[in-house]
């Protein structure tokens, strides 16, 4: 039997979801945008919602998400997604309303509206990519940038004296009464992706159940940005991103998980 | 049934909101126009027609609150005052960009700076020369009445829903506090959400639905296609020219002199024209009601019959420039300003007129 024999519909046991679009992502290889983004479209497919989700777009390197993402969008000037969020999901109340956000844009220029959304405790879902760096502006230093890591802006390491410590944004607004779920995850394995998609997955439902805010951080890799191949930024992802912001859920059902 | 009401500026406004089916109104206190959310959260919108007001974390957050909401197809507003509408800059901005509808009120006040918060006409520059980033106008409403303060609101949502396009309401704190004689209009229902999706569903973002998606950004990066999105804003600010500019003549018929104010400014000046005429000169008014687009020809043809004309502002000297733009230099055109919350007098007015334009003409 030829290879070509075996290509048929009845022997098909995965397919790309048809909320991605088929353009060419626009990510540098090895990035983990494209994998936070497939499984969020994967859970709106599965969950047969993409009649009733409105996704923002934030500004950084998934400015473009919505040449990817399937889906009616809205692009946010930086970091302002939770305010068309919150006024989306106010006026739309049955809709699902989510924000796809880096670390510039949801933890330095967009914190206020970050935290204000999150302690009103909008219906939304909050899916927040934390690399480490300004990855489309070209490496310049984020909020979440680690101690002594070098950057365009910080080319002898973050000094933490004068440039501040990584901010734990996410440890921050688990702390607010409004948020229901917070959690930490990463896509850089297969076991990883699929708790990150599992955990995408309880924020929809969440959404759907009006449980309030829902915010899914995911720990990503740069390897443009941080000058290294894809392998190597993913095991100094784990070596390095991982022990300041530690994977795992943070808060559940409205209860922190852990003591922070 | 219409309704007669002794209201302030500010509260008329917030009420015309309501009966005009507006969706949203997300807002940030700031005086002299906070009476317009604390208005709203009195009467409960929420349950009288359904209408969201949320008092949002700051001036930023409002106008893309805004954005949001506008992107959605709903009747959207946000209203503030001078040193807010300069935070709200970017947003509008991008509102115009993505060619979204909204109403943006500004009820001004002096500045440079935190200023002060009595009244001004010093935001003109801001209103109708860009004040954000990039190529667009916004169409520019000037009350000049509590009555106007209500009536404008409805008018600037259509014009925002005919043009897709951010419409500014600019006030100031002598409109927006003072309390006069104002005929409320009946509620117009809000649209319904699928009301909604069927008027606006070629465009808003209400989720993917018997369509391809609907996309709402203002960037493209490839140049053509982009200089393609402004060259259609222009477009769209030639047919405002075209077909919705707005002004108010008074007493022009005669008219050897003129002056020209909008606003609180144009309410002084109208009695400025009556004290003229009392003594034997014979002024008239032109009134601007949109400052964009502005009444060029009007004041290209006035300019034949006119010995001189006194620009009339709240300011150091801003709406004179598109006086003078307009008149082609045919006939001297001089500017009488008051500033920092200073508020001129008929008496005033009239004397500058004399001094400056009369008197300068017969020498």
């Amino acid at each position: 039997m030829d290879v070509i024999d075996i290509i048929k519909p009845e022997n098909q046991v995965f397919s790309k979801t048809c909320l991605m679009t088929d353009a060419n992502l626009s990510y540098c290889p090895g990035c983990g945008h494209g994998t936070a983004h497939n499984i969020t479209m994967e859970v709106i497919e599965e969950l047969g919602i993409v009649e009733d989700t409105i996704g923002i777009a934030p500004v950084g390197c998934s400015v473009l998400a919505y040449d990817f993402m399937n889906i009616d969008i809205t692009q946010a000037a930086h970091g302002r997604a939770p305010a068309l969020a919150t006024a989306i999901s106010r006026t739309w109340p049955n809709k699902y309303v989510f924000t796809y956000q880096g670390d510039g844009d949801l933890a330095a220029i967009g914190t206020a509206e970050t935290i204000h959304a999150c302690n009103r405790g909008e219906n939304i879902v909050i899916i927040f990519v934390n690399n480490g760096i300004y990855g489309m502006t070209g490496g310049q230093m984020a909020p979440t940038t680690l101690p002594g890591m070098r950057t365009s802006t910080s080319p002898y390491g973050r000094e933490i004296e004068t440039m501040g410590s990584p901010l734990k944004i996410t440890e921050l607004i688990a702390n607010l009464p409004g948020t229901y779920f917070v959690t930490r995850q990463s896509v850089h394995t297969h076991k990883h992706v699929r708790k990150a998609k599992k955990a995408i997955k309880t924020a929809f439902m969440n959404t759907r159940l009006k449980k309030g805010l829902s915010f899914v951080e995911i720990v990503s890799n740069c390897n443009s940005g941080w000058k290294m191949n894809p392998n190597d930024s993913n095991t100094w992802m784990e070596e390095h991103m991982f022990p300041y912001f530690p994977l795992g859920d943070i808060k559940v059902k409205g209860e922190l998980k852990q003591k922070l | 049934m219409s309704e007669l009401r002794l209201m302030k500026g500010n509260e008329a406004l917030a009420e015309a909101a309501i009966r005009a089916g507006a969706d949203a109104y997300f807002g940030y206190p700031i005086t002299p126009q906070s009476e317009v959310i604390e208005y709203l959260m009195t009467q409960r919108p929420e349950e009288r027609t359904g209408m969201v007001v949320l008092q949002a974390e700051s001036e930023v957050a409002a106008i893309n609150m805004v954005y949001g909401a506008a992107s959605t197809g709903k009747r959207t507003m946000t209203s503030s005052s001078s040193p807010g509408i300069s935070l709200k800059l970017e947003g509008i901005s991008y509102l115009a960009g993505a060619e979204l509808p909204a109403v943006i009120v500004n009820v001004m006040r002096g500045g440079p700076g935190l200023g002060t918060i009595q009244p001004s006409q010093a935001d003109y520059f801001q209103s109708v020369k860009g004040g954000g980033h990039g190529d667009y106008r916004l169409y520019v409403l000037a009350p000049a009445s509590v009555q106007e303060m209500a009536d404008f609101v409805s008018d600037a949502f259509d014009i925002a829903f005919k043009y897709r396009a951010p419409v500014l309401i600019l006030s100031d704190g002598l409109i927006g506090q003072m309390m006069e004689k104002v005929v409320l209009k009946d509620q117009t229902e809000r649209l319904a959400d699928e009301e909604i999706i069927e008027r606006y569903g070629s465009w808003a973002t209400t989720g993917r639905k018997g369509r391809e998606r609907n996309i709402i950004t203002s960037l493209d990066l490839v140049p053509e296609r982009m200089e393609a999105r402004v060259h259609k804003l222009q477009e769209k600010y030639k047919q405002m020219e075209r077909e919705d500019l707005r002004y108010e003549k008074i007493q022009c018929d005669d008219a050897e002199y003129l002056f020209v104010a909008y606003g609180s400014s144009s309410r002084i000046a109208q009695k400025a024209v009556q004290l003229g005429r009392e003594k034997g000169i014979k002024v008239g008014l032109l009134r601007p009601i949109t400052l964009f687009p502005f009444p060029k020809q009007q004041l290209f043809d006035l300019a034949d019959q006119v010995k001189g004309i006194l620009s009339v502002e709240l300011s150091s000297g801003q709406m004179v420039e598109d006086v003078q733009l307009a008149v082609e230099g045919k006939v001297p055109v001089k500017h009488f300003g008051r500033t920092g919350g200073s508020i001129h007098t008929p008496e005033e007015i009239l004397e500058v007129l004399e001094q400056k334009i009369i008197s300068n003409g017969r020498n």
